[in-house]
């Protein structure tokens, strides 16, 4: 089922509401006389509606409205069925009902425009206080560079935590005195709460992203951002919280608990896969139940203390017990 | 006597003094934005690429922390977060099929039919940034441009420029051979084949021995509705040699 896009005259947008999906509705040119046969012969009214009840009304809108601005067709060889529409230019003929709709949308869309752009006027205005206050965080930030001994501890967090508020990059003063600031260090005692038994069930590690994933959906709203985690977890360390942030060589962040010693695994690594005689990290996650991602950080940790050795080939990376070491 | 009142440090006092005066007024301002705006960012992901950009310029991230005045007051925080979030969720039901490579289009459609039929629209807009703040979490997320749409990398696999290009070479028929790729990039042999040996090895390729001429290299991730189908984790497993 198909209808001409030189068929429509303009397009709205009906946004969702209780009981009822989005919709497009489009309106349209009256039939041509010789239209195609379809499901109906005519109907009285002059526009259908798409209803999206699950989305994607977005995009929809937005190729819909380029393709009414670009109309292509116009410049396309149309089939014999269509050449009624062709006459119509710029002084069509409409009939009346159409020329009242549309004036209607015409106003409703000059309304909206000027709702959006008074929003945009605001948020002009508003941006360029914001800008105000990042200049005023530069020469601040300067200044603290230049004499660090004339500022106190309290007030150079005080500066952070401005800066945090305003979402200003932190300029200098994170080697100075690390990146957290209180918020994160509250943050941080809060996650050494909420994380460890969920560490404790998965063998003491995890990795940032699921970290990220656990504490933003049990939180509900309110979430944290990637890096305020990020931030938090620097600081678990020198709070001397039971958990620690580690970073592995391939860049790949996790969360351990302090009594977790990932070398200390590595033994038990080494077993499994010599009874195995060789195994993938696919593998290796399986047997032990840990996700792929760790299970291959794991491995690679065992080769890089020596203990594994790999093939590496196009059907994919495996591990063998290093006999190297250990037959020599 | 001790001079107070002069020097670098005293001038760093006033001024901070000055910002958290000017920090007070701000927040008033951005409340009161926020009253009568706050509807708009939320439905109209125009206006939100408009908020976005203009943040950008005078160097101010609104996402940098869901702490921060703009996540609080308009509530942009949440709604990346959460799409953070959702998007982690979706690359990981689907990475092993595609081996954690995934057209924006299709992470778009699958992010909708996760969030339901009542969650507020997303656009790939917001799929993008809600992406480059996850790069935060060290694990891999990439955004790679193939053919006027991007790829997303979700797990850290090597994937230099060369592995690049020869993405965006079979981004138009799903698959590549060593000879497209001599015939387009003009490469010796040897440099296209331990491109593809790589992306087989990542699980990004799967090798076609049976089609018609030599070899071809499927990616997965280029798989659209009429080639592929659903298939399970396991039965994944069993396919593979």
């Amino acid at each position: 089922m198909a209808i001409p896009l030189s068929q429509i005259v303009f397009i709205e947008e009906q946004a969702a509401g209780i009981g009822k999906s989005a919709k497009i509705v489009v309106h349209l040119h009256p039939a041509p006389p010789n239209k195609e046969p379809g499901p109906f012969q005519s109907s009285k009214n002059s526009y259908i509606k798409l209803s999206f009840k699950e989305h994607g009304q977005i995009e929809f809108y937005r190729r819909l409205s380029e393709e009414m601005t670009q109309r292509r067709w116009e410049n396309m060889p149309v089939s014999q069925s269509l050449q009624a529409n062709r006459g119509s230019q710029p002084g069509r003929i409409r009939a009346v009902g159409i020329v009242g709709i549309e004036r209607k949308l015409e106003e409703k869309r000059k309304e909206t425009d000027k709702n959006i752009s008074e929003a945009f006027e605001d948020l002009s205005k508003l941006m360029v206080k914001a800008k105000e206050m990042v200049e005023l965080s530069k020469s601040i930030a300067n200044k603290i560079k230049d004499k660090q001994g004339d500022i106190t501890e309290d007030e150079t967090i005080r500066f952070k935590s401005y800066l945090l508020s305003m979402g200003i990059a932190n300029p200098v003063t994170r080697e100075t005195y690390g990146s957290g600031t209180q918020y994160h260090m509250q943050l941080a005692k809060q996650l050494a709460g909420i994380l460890q038994a969920p560490l404790e069930e998965r063998g003491g590690i995890m990795s940032l992203t699921e970290v990220y994933c656990l504490v933003n959906r049990a939180r509900g709203m309110e979430l944290l951002s990637p890096e305020d985690l990020v931030n938090a977890c620097k600081m678990l360390e020198e709070l001397k919280l039971p958990l620690r942030l580690r970073v592995f060589d391939s860049g790949v962040m996790v969360i351990e608990l302090q009594s977790h010693k990932e070398e200390e695994t590595v033994a038990s690594a080494l077993e499994t896969v010599s009874e195995k005689g060789s195994l993938t990290s696919e593998e290796f996650a399986k047997l032990v139940g840990m996700s792929v991602l760790l299970a291959k950080e794991r491995l690679l940790l065992a080769e890089k203390m020596g203990h594994l050795c790999r093939d590496d080939s196009v059907e994919g990376l495996r591990f063998y017990p290093n006999l190297f070491m250990t037959q020599s | 006597m001790h001079r107070r009142g002069v020097g670098a440090g005293a001038i760093a006092k006033k001024k901070l003094a000055e910002m958290s005066k000017q920090l007070d007024m701000f927040k008033t301002n951005l409340e009161e934005f926020a009253s009568k705006h706050k509807q708009e960012i939320r439905k109209n992901p125009e206006f939100r690429v408009q908020f976005q950009d203009m943040c950008a310029t005078i160097g101010v991230d609104p996402l940098a922390s869901g702490k921060g005045f703009w996540s609080e007051m308009l509530g942009v925080g949440d709604f990346y977060y959460e799409l953070g979030v959702q998007i982690i969720e979706v690359c990981l039901a689907l990475k092993h099929r595609n081996g954690g490579l995934i057209t924006l289009e299709e992470l778009h459609q699958q992010v909708l039919k996760g969030r339901g039929k009542f969650a507020q629209d997303v656009s790939q807009d917001d799929l993008i940034r809600a992406i480059k703040k996850l790069k935060a979490l060290g694990t891999g997320f990439g955004i790679i441009p193939v053919g006027g749409t991007y790829l997303i990398q979700s797990v850290p696999a090597e994937l230099n420029m060369d592995h690049t290009v020869v993405l965006q070479l079979a981004e138009k028929s799903g698959y590549v051979t060593v000879s497209d790729i001599k015939a387009s990039l003009k490469w010796e042999t040897e440099r296209a084949r331990q491109v593809l040996e790589h992306l087989l090895k990542e699980g990004l390729a799967w090798l076609d021995l049976q089609a018609p001429g030599e070899a071809h290299y499927w990616l997965p991730a280029l798989f659209t509705d009429l080639y592929s189908q659903e298939i399970t984790a396991e039965e994944a497993r069993e396919a593979l040699p």
